[in-house]
């Protein structure tokens, strides 16, 4: 019928009026030329697939939601009524490390226990002693906004980048004179901002996150992609390697909300949580390595429990409504301790579900948090400027 | 929630930018500042006060606001309040009416609520021109009180060198605007006024005061429309030499799913609804191993061995001792010791009469548990109960559990019951090991 229409109409306007293209029909704007009839049902066809395809993915989630919400038992807080709960105790700021100038965006322990690196806002990275404040190197980065740092397990190297896209490694010389600059060695080249950083467990390879979606496994050395993990629908905002004794996994958190386990070999994603309602800023494994907490813009922790495959426990309080950027347990994984935009710290009793503390201190938004590798105490990096070791 | 937001990439109808997380704040912060100013539903009470010759209109007390804090967002401690009332100041929705600084405290300084026009929610990025404009506007109304503070002056100073080439323009755009408000009524132009002093305190702020616009750089491409026009706070039009913002760089659109990926995603969905998933979450199956006394990891079973402090710490170690006196009935030694531990942590209104039952049950005159006490750790004790305290057994309590220690507890660690337990947990850790392992795999 439209074809018979479309030739009765040209061939009146050919001879009566200049041609002017008819509208084309509703469905079909997305179209530039006009269309074949075989073409016209062809594309119709693949758009049914497609709408299809969702409904059946949809269909998929809510029978996982229903299979998880049917082997829901007691929830985590009620087995631990019988735990003693917690004494009061008292954690202060015992040092301040100061010397960024600008916004301190990450930080790592060194394996010794002693030394850091950061790196901030201003371009600069920075190796400190917590211990006596002293700084033992410094490193201008051609860029600024460096998001991510990290430390090499044998504490000769550090890793950083940022908005630059890529994350380099810097060799630690003794000498202090020495232009670490002139060592440096590009590893890492995402299309978008690096936003977290980690050696596996050698100096020899690094894992890295970015604002383009995907993870990475590097190999430092000859600068080569060893994996890539693609799943994320939007920019990965950190990630967190297993406990060595669980095996080759590790998580990522995202812009999407979703939180995922990947396989290091195969670089498969054989988990996926999505309950949080905002980006995802940091995820931290529980010490035995069964479950991760994560940190969020919608100003909750939660912890996922990997065996029973879903969320296990919500912290959060009504008076809480800044995100939390950065989350790590204590050595046990007793507690949980989250750095929010609100300036403060709040201590989690991971068990009960209740808070235990709130640190206040810093001038501006946390932004970054670790427990030291001896679990004594804990450093966190601020917009402020500042570090603070707390204990 | 979660579906609304899956939703959006293919319908588009959701606004992107109510998900970015600036956002998620600003809505709280403004549910906040909306009950509290409901006066009808438990607000404080907004009032116009009287100072000396003039009426200070629409204020609320800081203490008040600390208060309604505490009250409705359960708040325990008063500088949690203060705390979190000083952040909904620094972002701009409450004020001082006599400061800059956007704190709150806890005492009886006036604040004034923020218009929702100059909410940040409404994605303010005022140009230097309307600041401009505003300072100028500022130096032309000749009152004491709407002096420019040292920082403004100087800011104002910096301007005019800046815009030296347009400050004609912009000196009228600041008469045109000292007339408009003229116009208005006189109580009304204090509230605005400070409102609008406020808001600039907010976007630029005094100096060594945190800038509450400053952004995440990760979440700036969130916006929809970097480009769009910026509204100018005087109405003054855009001459088309504001600069994007340098932070919205021209990002990749959210990837609308293909094919290819919902095909993916459908894979993994099926993975997962294949799984075995266990019932009990590892960590509160972790957590009812230790506090229900099931099944204890050899570790911890020989983790008693090293002393008597170590057994007793452990509460399946403390039940397993138990066990093993019961059947030598000497339990009551443990028992007794258990009883004092529990009477040190008791409310202080239940000590006395909990030391006295203490004494019935173990220590008096044909008590049923009678335990064996040296004469003169039975006569301090007696004494310290004529005046019963938390502390009345300490000497008592340490006498049992010395005899503990050296009798008992040596022959605990020979006993079955011990032994069982330390070899048992060898043959089923391997088993149980196998059978975890085999399941990580299979997954």
């Amino acid at each position: 019928k439209t074809s018979f229409n479309c030739i009765f109409n040209v061939s009146f306007s050919l001879r009566f009026k200049p041609f002017r293209r008819r509208p084309l029909p509703a469905q079909r704007k997305y179209m530039r030329s006009p269309l074949t009839p075989e073409m016209a049902t062809q594309e119709v066809q693949l758009n049914e697939t497609l709408a299809h395809l969702k409904t059946e993915s949809e269909t998929l989630k809510s029978k996982l939601e229903e299979e998880r919400a049917k082997l829901h038992d007691v929830e985590l807080h009620q087995v631990a009524e019988k735990v003693e709960g917690l004494g009061q105790f008292v954690m202060k700021t015992r040092r301040t490390l100061k010397g960024h100038g600008n916004k301190v965006l990450c930080m790592d322990w060194c394996k010794d226990k002693r030394r850091i690196v950061s790196s901030s806002q201003d371009g600069k990275v920075i190796v400190w002693d917590a211990f006596t404040t002293n700084k033992e190197h410094a490193v201008t980065m051609p860029c600024t906004w460096v998001m991510a740092c990290a430390y090499a397990p044998s504490g000769c190297a550090v890793a950083c980048g940022g908005l630059d896209n890529k994350c380099s490694v810097y060799p630690l010389s003794l000498d202090k004179n020495e232009n670490l600059a002139a060592k440096k060695k590009s590893v890492a080249m995402h299309t978008n901002y690096l936003s977290a950083c980690s050696f596996t467990n050698s100096d020899m390879q690094i894992l890295t996150s970015s604002g383009d979606g995907t993870c990475a496994l590097w190999d430092v050395e000859s600068g080569q992609l060893l994996q890539s993990f693609h799943g994320h629908a939007a920019d990965v905002l950190c990630l967190d390697l297993a406990p060595s004794e669980t095996g080759n996994t590790f998580v990522s958190g995202g812009c999407d909300k979703k939180a995922n386990v990947w396989d290091m070999r195969s670089g498969q994603c054989i988990q996926s949580f999505e309950t949080h309602e905002s980006d995802i800023n940091s995820v931290r494994y529980y010490p035995s390595g069964d479950a991760f907490a994560s940190g969020s813009d919608d100003a909750t922790c939660r912890l996922y429990d990997l065996r029973a495959d879903r969320e296990v426990a919500i912290y959060s309080k009504e008076s809480i409504i800044f995100g939390v950027s950065s989350v790590d347990f204590s050595l046990s994984g007793r507690l949980l301790f989250g750095g929010y935009n609100d300036y403060t710290i709040n201590v989690w009793d991971v068990l009960k579900g209740t808070r235990v503390s709130i640190l206040f201190g810093h001038e501006n938004r946390v932004s970054t948090l670790r427990v030291s590798p001896d679990g004594t105490a804990f450093c966190t990096g601020s917009w402020d400027h500042t570090l603070r070791i707390w204990a | 929630m979660a579906e609304g937001s899956k939703d959006q990439a293919s319908t588009g109808t959701t606004d992107p930018e109510e998900d970015s997380p600036n956002m998620i704040v600003y809505r709280k912060i403004e549910d906040i500042v909306t009950r509290i100013q409901d006066e009808k539903a438990g607000g404080v009470a907004i009032r116009t006060v009287k100072s000396f010759l003039s009426k200070i209109p629409s204020v609320v007390s800081g203490a008040d606001i600390v208060q309604w804090l505490m009250k409705n967002l359960s708040i325990e401690d008063p500088a949690e309040a203060i705390h979190l009332g000083s952040l909904v100041a620094a972002h701009g929705y409450i004020f001082p009416i006599s400061d800059h600084v956007l704190t709150l405290k806890d005492d009886g300084t006036l604040y004034r609520f923020q218009s929702p026009y100059f909410w940040p929610s409404n994605c303010w990025e005022p140009e230097n021109t309307d600041y401009a404009i505003y300072l100028c506007k500022r130096t032309m109304q000749n009152k004491a009180r709407l002096e420019l503070a040292d920082y403004e002056a100087e800011n104002l100073a910096r301007l005019q060198r800046a815009f030296a080439r347009k400050w004609e323009f912009i000196f009228m755009q600041a008469e045109a605007q000292v007339k408009i408000d003229r116009k208005k009524d006189k109580a009304e132009r204090k509230i605005l006024d400070s409102q609008e002093r406020a808001f600039w305190d907010v976007h630029r702020p005094v100096p060594g005061c945190v800038n509450t616009t400053e952004m995440d750089i990760r979440k700036c491409r969130r916006e929809r429309n970097p480009h769009r026009v910026k509204k100018s706070v005087y109405g003054v039009p855009d001459d088309g030499q504001s600069q994007p913002s340098p932070i919205h760089i021209s990002s990749q659109p959210t990837r609308k799913p293909t094919k290819e990926d919902v095909q993916k995603e459908i894979t993994f969905l099926n993975t997962q609804l294949d799984r075995h998933c266990m019932k009990v979450s590892k960590v509160a199956d972790s957590l009812m191993t230790y506090t229900e006394h099931r099944d204890p990891s050899q570790q911890r079973v020989k983790k008693w061995g090293f002393s008597l402090e170590e057994a007793l710490k452990d509460p399946t170690g403390r039940d397993q001792f138990l066990k093993f006196l019961e059947s030598e009935f000497s339990s009551e030694n443990l028992r007794f010791w258990l009883a004092v531990q529990d009477l040190k942590r008791r409310p202080l209104q239940d000590v006395p009469s909990r030391a006295q039952e203490i004494w019935q049950e173990f220590l008096a005159e044909g008590a049923p548990s009678s335990i064996n006490l040296d004469s003169h750790s039975y006569e301090r004790t007696s004494q310290n109960l004529k005046d019963p305290g938390r502390y009345s057994y300490e000497d008592a309590q340490e006498h049992i559990f010395k005899l503990m220690k050296s009798d008992s507890y040596a022959r605990f660690l020979r006993s079955n019951i011990y032994q069982d337990l330390l070899l048992a947990r060898k043959k089923g850790k391997s088993l149980t090991g196998k059978r975890l392992t085999g399941l990580m795999q299979s997954s």
